[in-house]
This record gives structure tokens, sequence and C-alpha cells, in this order.
């Protein structure tokens, strides 16, 4: 194509926008409203998964040991539970640090009539992982080494959450495509009734010995342009959003700082901006070109 | 340059429209095509364009059998036809220039080229001092003159015109015949189809008269022959 040719293409599309201002103000308004639910649900699901993945991290196996097990068997075990890979780490808690742990949190002051290690038995291993819906394999396995008196686990939250995780992931691809083929009809219906406001044009242009190719490319244009505005939109406004929300978040409910990890702008919008540019692009592009594709023949 | 053999053409209702027509026109030739309304002259046209495929029955424009053609050659097969209608059909939103220019961006000229040849064929239709109208503030007779330099612009061997001056007074349909004749003395494959027996008449040019359908007669330096 020629680059002239290439503007003038570009020069119609637009021109096609504004001849049809309304339909064109409707798709983009569809479209902007998708992808800002879109953008919406993407951090909510995000900033969740990341919550929740916090929260998995801090959930450990605990392992206790026989009595009377040597050190270099307690190494042993640790090496054992390493090696698994849904294993993130194992930290070695001494009977010593578990007493003065429990002590400090629970016993205050009245430690102080202790002579003896009342947990002498409770070195233990606290294991976290990385993959918490394999919980229930590890603690199995563990139980199987020996040298392993018990094995305490949550598996109750282990369990909740990968399931939440899983239910959000399903309700969002759900909501998601939902939007999309909206949209997609939207950008169809615009570009339709743009041809056939410009159906006269388009028979000269056949007159005159257009291709297929030079008739449609300005409302393939047209319908692309809808869908990159229409994401822009919604972008920006995210952008300014985000962080006044996610303060709100945090001021309201101050009670739960301690378990509410946000991500940053940078990190949701260094997914966020490609994706809902190849969503918006997308779209326009799909409804446009099939539309055109349906009612444009030479 | 234009053959056609044995070519009827039927739509879904009726009468065939073109029913058994043979006829051949030379490079060069400048022909009138006349008749009832109704007698399948806009039909034709039609055919010629590719726009309608024959029901049975050959035709050959500048070398192509149009009936082969395949859907991606059809543009390529246009641009070697210019024409214009009754209605001039332009472009309304946008000034003479820019709806002879429209020609050209069609079949991708360079925009270069098109400042050339935009201007000099606006000049030979007579309309160079009138580049910027649009073409509500244009008449009749002006409005053909931008169609014709549309069609022309890209240089194409054959002209057709379905009635060109349908729509406009004697003096300015004399004016867009005259053009015709100038165009068709520099080489253009030129066919005309018309009701106005005057310049028919006064032109002396080939006259294929038809009826039904059917070509009832074709004469050199022919004239107007009223059926009844
Ligand atoms: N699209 C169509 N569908 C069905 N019949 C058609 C169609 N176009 C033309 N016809 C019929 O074919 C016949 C020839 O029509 P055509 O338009 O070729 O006539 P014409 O000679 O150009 O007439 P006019 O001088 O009024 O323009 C007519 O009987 C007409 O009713
Ligand atoms: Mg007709």
């Amino acid at each position: 194509m020629r680059i002239s040719t290439f503007f003038y293409t570009l020069k119609q599309g637009i021109v096609n926008i504004f001849r049809n201002k309304w339909y064109s103000l409707a798709s983009l308004a569809t479209i902007t409203t998708c992808l800002l639910m879109f953008g919406v649900f993407y951090s909510v699901v995000m900033n969740f998964q990341y919550i929740v993945k916090s929260a998995e991290e801090g959930v450990a196996v605990s392992v206790y040991f026989e009595e009377g097990i040597s050190e270099d068997r307690i190494v042993e075990i640790g090496e054992m539970i390493l090696k698994r890979d849904e294993v993130l780490k194992a930290d070695y808690v001494s009977a010593t640090e578990a007493w003065e742990t429990f002590s400090k949190d629970y016993l205050g002051e009245y430690a102080e009539g202790y002579t003896e290690n009342p947990l002498e038995d409770c070195a233990n291993y606290q294991v976290y992982m990385k993959d918490v819906s394999r919980q229930q394999d590890l603690v199995t396995y563990i139980e199987s080494i020996d040298g392993v008196r018990e094995v305490m686990q949550s598996a109750l939250t282990a369990n909740t959450l990968s399931g939440m995780n899983k239910l959000i992931g399903y309700v969002s691809i759900a909501i998601i495509l939902i939007l999309l083929a909206v949209s997609t009809f939207l950008i169809s219906n615009t570009v339709t009734i743009g041809i056939s406001v410009r159906k006269e044009e388009i028979s000269i242009m056949k007159y005159i010995g257009a291709t297929d190719f030079f008739v449609r490319s300005p409302f393939v244009i047209e319908g692309m342009i809808i869908g990159a505005v229409g994401a822009a939109i919604p972008l920006c406004v995210m952008h300014v959003l985000y962080n006044k929300v996610i303060g709100f978040v945090v001021e309201k409910f101050s009670v739960l700082s301690e378990l509410l990890n946000f991500l940053t702008v940078e990190q949701i919008f260094a997914t966020l901006i490609p994706v809902s540019l190849i969503l918006g692009i997308g779209i326009g592009f799909v409804g446009s070109f099939v539309t055109v594709r349906k009612h444009i023949r030479v | 340059m234009i053959t056609l053999e044995n070519v009827s053409k039927s739509y879904s209702t009726g009468a065939p429209a073109l029913n058994n027509v043979s006829i051949q026109i030379d490079k060069g030739e400048f022909v009138f095509i006349v008749g009832d309304s109704g007698s399948g002259k806009s039909t034709f046209i039609r055919l010629l364009l590719r726009e309608l495929l024959p029901t049975s029955g050959k035709i050959i424009v500048n070398g192509n059998d149009v009936a082969k053609l395949k859907r991606k050659q059809i543009p390529k097969f246009r641009r070697n036809i210019g024409v214009v209608f009754q209605d001039f059909r332009l472009l309304k939103d946008r000034n003479v220039y820019e709806n002879v220019a429209f020609a050209q961006r069609v079949i991708q000229v360079s925009s270069k080229e098109i400042k050339k040849n935009v201007p000099s064929m606006l000049s030979i239709v007579g309309l160079a001092g009138k580049y910027k109208a649009k073409p509500r503030q244009l008449s009749g007779g002006e409005q053909q003159r931008v169609a014709l330099a549309r069609a022309l612009v890209n240089n194409p061997p054959i002209l057709l015109a379905d009635e060109p001056t349908g729509n406009l007074d004697p003096k300015n349909s004399w004016e867009i015949m005259k053009l015709l004749e100038e165009i068709n003395e520099k080489g253009t494959t030129v066919v005309v189809v018309t009701h106005n027996r005057e310049i028919v008449n006064a032109m002396k040019k080939r006259v294929v008269t038809m009826n039904k359908g059917v070509i009832i007669s074709d004469q050199k330096e022919g004239s107007y022959i009223d059926e009844n």
C-alpha cells in the first residue's frame, strides 16, 4: 500500500466516525464501559489473588519429631522436605525458640517461674508452600518419613483459599466474555450504519474499480480507532482512581492492614495496558471486519 | 473492443431484458444506443461493467471474457472503463477537485501525479475555475462535467454513458455531447445511451436501436428511429 493511500484510508476512517457521531459515540461508550469493567475486575481479581497468595505463603505445615531424635536426623528430614518442589522453604524452630515465642506471646512475665523448658519436645519445621493445593500430598509424604511424630496443618484455610481463587477466575472469565460479545456486536452495528450511510459512495468506488481492500479499509480503521479510544479512556480513568480507591480501602479497613497487601499501579498497568489495548483494538477489528465482509462485496 | 455474441439476460421476474443480442464495437468508435424505456439499454451497460452476468452468451470487453473474470480481477477490469450516469453520482460532501481525485486515489495513484492530473482534466471539461465548489453549488451541466472528468482522469480506453444528458437542458446537453465527441476524437471508444433525438440526428454517428431486448437496427451515420 502507498503511504498516501494509508493516510487517505486513515482520514476516511476518522471521517466515518464523525459522520455518524451518535452511533460512534454509542459504541465508544459501550467499549469504554466494558473495558472499564474489565479493568476494575482485573484489578480486583489480581489484588485478591495477591492477597490470597500472601496469605497462602503464611500458611505453614508444622512438623514435629519423635522423642530423642538425633540432630543429624533432623537435618536429613529437613533436606527431604526441601526436595519436594511444592515446598517454598522450611524454617527450623528449636525447642528454645518455640518456648521463647510461646512464653512471650502468651505468658509474659509469668514465664519467669519456669526453670526448665516445658516444650522440650517441641522443636519443629515450619514448612511454607509454593502451591497450597498440594498440601495434602505433602502431609502424607512427611508423615511417612522416619522420625516424624506429628504433622500439624491448617487444611481448611489452604483448600478454601485455592478454591476461592479458582471460582473468582472462572466468574471473571465468564463476565469478560459476555462483555466482549456485547462490544463486538455494537461495533458491528455502528459499522453497518456507516456502510448504509455510504452505500452510494461505495457503489461509486466499485464503478471506478476500487479493490475490496480499498473499499473496506476505512470501515475497519473506523472500528479499530473506536476500539483504541474505547481502551484508552478507561485506562486513564483507572490510572487516576486506582491509588485513591486503594488508599480509601486501607483507611477504612485499617484493622486488616496486616492482611491487605495491594499491588502497585505499575504492577497492575504493566499487564492492563497491553491487554486492554489489544482487547479494544481487537474488538474493533473483528466487529468491523466481519461486518464489512458481509456487507461490501464487489 | 466490445463484442457480444448471442447474449441474453433475464432478471428473476418477467420477460428477458436482453434477448439474443450480438454486436461488435471497435476501438475508437462512437456509438449511440437508443430505444424505448425498458428496451434493455441500461442492462446492456451494466453487463459491460460486469455489474451483471449474462444469462447466456458471451461478452468480451477489452479482451476479457467478463463471465470468466474472477472476483479479484473485477476491480482491475473496471479501471479500463469510465462510466457516467444520468444522476451524476458525485460525492456530495467533497468538492470538485476531491471528486475527481477520488478516482485516482481508488487506483492508488501517487499524490504528486494526482496534483498534476486532476487540474488538467478539470480544464479539459471546462471547470478549472470551480475546483473548490461542492456539487450542490454547481448546475446540472457542471455536475455532469465533474462526473465526466472523474470517469476520464484514469485514461480508460472505453467510456460508457447511460443517459448523460437526461437531466440537462438542451444547451448543457449539447456541451456534454461535444465533450464526449472530443474525447472520442482522442481515441477513446465511447458508448452513449440517450433519448435525445435532436442530438442523435445532428451528430451523424453510429446508432444502435433496441426494442424489447432486441437490436432492431444498427446504422452507420444513423438517426433516431421512431418505433411506432
Ligand atoms: N434489477 C432488475 N430486476 C428486475 N427487472 C429489471 C431490473 N432492472 C431492469 N429490469 C427490467 O428489465 C427491462 C430492461 O430494463 P433497462 O433498465 O435495461 O431498460 P432501459 O432501456 O434502460 O430503460 P430506460 O430508458 O427507462 O432507462 C425492463 O423491463 C425492466 O423492468
Ligand atoms: Mg436505463
